[in-house]
């Protein structure tokens, strides 16, 4: 199974297994990282799940959807690499995946 | 304070479970007034998924927040409703056995024989942006709603976001302020696109400003702003002369006056009776998302189920006098009439 790591804001590091097939998201909420909200489970309506990618895997995460960078708007901070982590869906290629989380969700 | 209103039931929130609860309670000639801080009905369908598709409401293969919210109120227009919305309730009082008080945080007051809180997830407030130090500005010179136009008149403002209530705001205001500032951290705009075009022309006939960036920082003194750091995504910070500003990044939901209401909560849910929804005390019920029972699931489906038990429960204080008597939509003449079929 693909390693996924949360780096918290507070420093706190979350190394942890993603099943294919899932999200980004799914994976901080299945883990007890708090510091992802996911207040619309989900479905692209909250923006409470932002994570930023770590500048060496943006590429291979690639750029949010127009979707996606319309709910980027509703997000603080955001980063060139900002993403949605429910809109990441979890492959092999992400194996080893660096991402980091806000200090604050919008809640 | 205003006269207080009469009434049967009032509801607070108009979510899909409040106003179906309009329907239950209306089948037993029950009136209601629904409250909701939002300025329109349906509650999260409405507000945060107005397009999306939802696949489980019983014999409904398919239809879209905005599809439920719009024939949830052509089901429950035979039992006219009043709503009030834009209104937050903030306090219950119970007054006697048979009476409560309830009041908004705009100044109305009902009496009414009982309560049902369909609060949902809490009420919707909008997000704070996460600039250090905004707290003693707020309401002050940073607010996150338009209530007078006439306060930002000659003002240096600052509006903050790419959504409708950003562009919509910098139109209206364009003309009033003495210089506008729209910030934006992309240069791109999920609003309509005519005001899009609109605030364009603004900004190419020099009538007002647009940065790309986030703001940072923010200056100023006892509350009064006087000018905010934009960061761009080249990491160059500017300044702008701001009096006043409007940050619109949409809305979250928090539980709010629920709270104080006296509920010994579980989580920020209300505990309620299976039989009957009601909650610890008499005559106040809780439906929909805001309540919580061995099982409880979120779901629409089961505030339906949920309303339907509480009707049964309501018609006692709200009608003590008279019997309930069990019958079908399908059959009963006496129904059909109330739904105006007959
Ligand atoms: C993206 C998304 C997708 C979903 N998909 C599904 C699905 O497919 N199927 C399904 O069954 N469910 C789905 N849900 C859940 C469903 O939307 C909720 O279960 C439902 O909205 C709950 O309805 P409600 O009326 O209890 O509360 P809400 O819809 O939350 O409405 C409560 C209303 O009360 C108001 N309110 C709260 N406090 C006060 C106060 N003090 N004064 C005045 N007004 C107040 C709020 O402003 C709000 O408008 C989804 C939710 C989301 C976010
Ligand atoms: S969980 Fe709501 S946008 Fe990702």
């Amino acid at each position: 199974m693909p390693k996924i790591t949360f780096i918290e804001h507070d420093g706190t590091v979350h190394t942890v297994e993603a099943e294919i097939g899932s999200t980004v998201m799914e994976t901080a909420q299945r883990n007890d990282v708090t510091s992802i909200v996911a207040e619309c489970g989900g479905s692209c309506t909250c923006a409470t799940c932002v994570v930023h990618v770590d500048e060496k895997w943006s590429p291979v995460v690639g750029p949010p959807s127009a979707e996606e960078e319309d709910m980027l708007d509703f997000a603080f901070e955001v980063k060139p690499t900002s993403r949605l982590a429910c809109q990441i869906k979890v492959t092999e290629a992400l194996d080893g995946l660096v991402v980091y989380t806000p200090a604050y969700q919008g809640r | 304070m205003s006269e207080a209103i009469k009434t049967d039931v009032v509801i607070i929130g108009a979510g899909p479970v409040g106003l179906f609860a309009v329907f239950q309670l209306g089948l037993l000639d029950i009136k209601t007034h629904l409250v909701d801080i939002l300025d329109k009905v349906g509650g999260q369908c409405a507000e945060l998924y107005p397009e999306k598709p939802i696949y489980d409401i019983p014999a409904v293969p398919l239809i879209t927040g905005h599809g439920l919210t719009e024939a949830l109120m052509e089901q429950i227009k035979p039992f006219h409703p009043t709503f009030h919305l834009g209104e937050m309730v903030t306090t219950i009082e119970h007054l006697d056995a048979q009476n409560f008080r309830v009041t908004t945080d705009g100044g109305k007051v009902f009496e009414t024989k009982a309560v049902v809180i369909a609060a949902g997830g809490g009420s919707f407030q909008p997000k704070r942006p996460p600039i250090a130090g905004i707290e003693p500005y707020e309401n002050k010179s940073v607010h996150y709603a338009v209530r007078k136009m006439d306060a930002f008149r000659d003002k240096n403002l600052l509006i903050v976001g790419g959504g409708d209530s950003a562009l919509d705001w910098t139109l209206n205001l364009q003309p009033v302020a003495k210089r506008l500032t729209l910030v934006h951290r992309r240069d791109d705009f999920r609003g309509a696109p005519a005001n899009v075009g609109k605030m364009r022309a603004l900004v190419a006939a020099g009538s007002m400003d647009l940065k790309i960036g986030q703001v940072c920082e923010l200056e100023g003194a006892g509350g009064q702003l006087t000018g905010a750091h934009i960061k761009a995504a080249d990491g160059t910070i500017s300044r702008v002369e701001v009096d006043a500003m409007l940050p619109f990044f949409g809305l979250t939901m928090k539980l709010g006056p629920v709270a104080n209401w006296g509920f010994d909560l579980k989580d920020e849910l209300i505990p309620v009776d299976t039989g009957t929804f009601e909650t610890s005390k008499p005559g106040l019920f809780a439906i929909g998302d805001i309540n919580t029972y061995p099982g409880k699931m979120k779901l629409i489906l089961s505030g339906f189920h949920e309303a339907a038990l509480m009707a049964q429960r309501a018609h006692h204080y709200v009608h003590p006098e008279k019997r309930l008597v069990f019958q079908y939509t399908t059959s009963s003449t006496n129904l059909q009439k109330k739904l105006g079929v007959k």
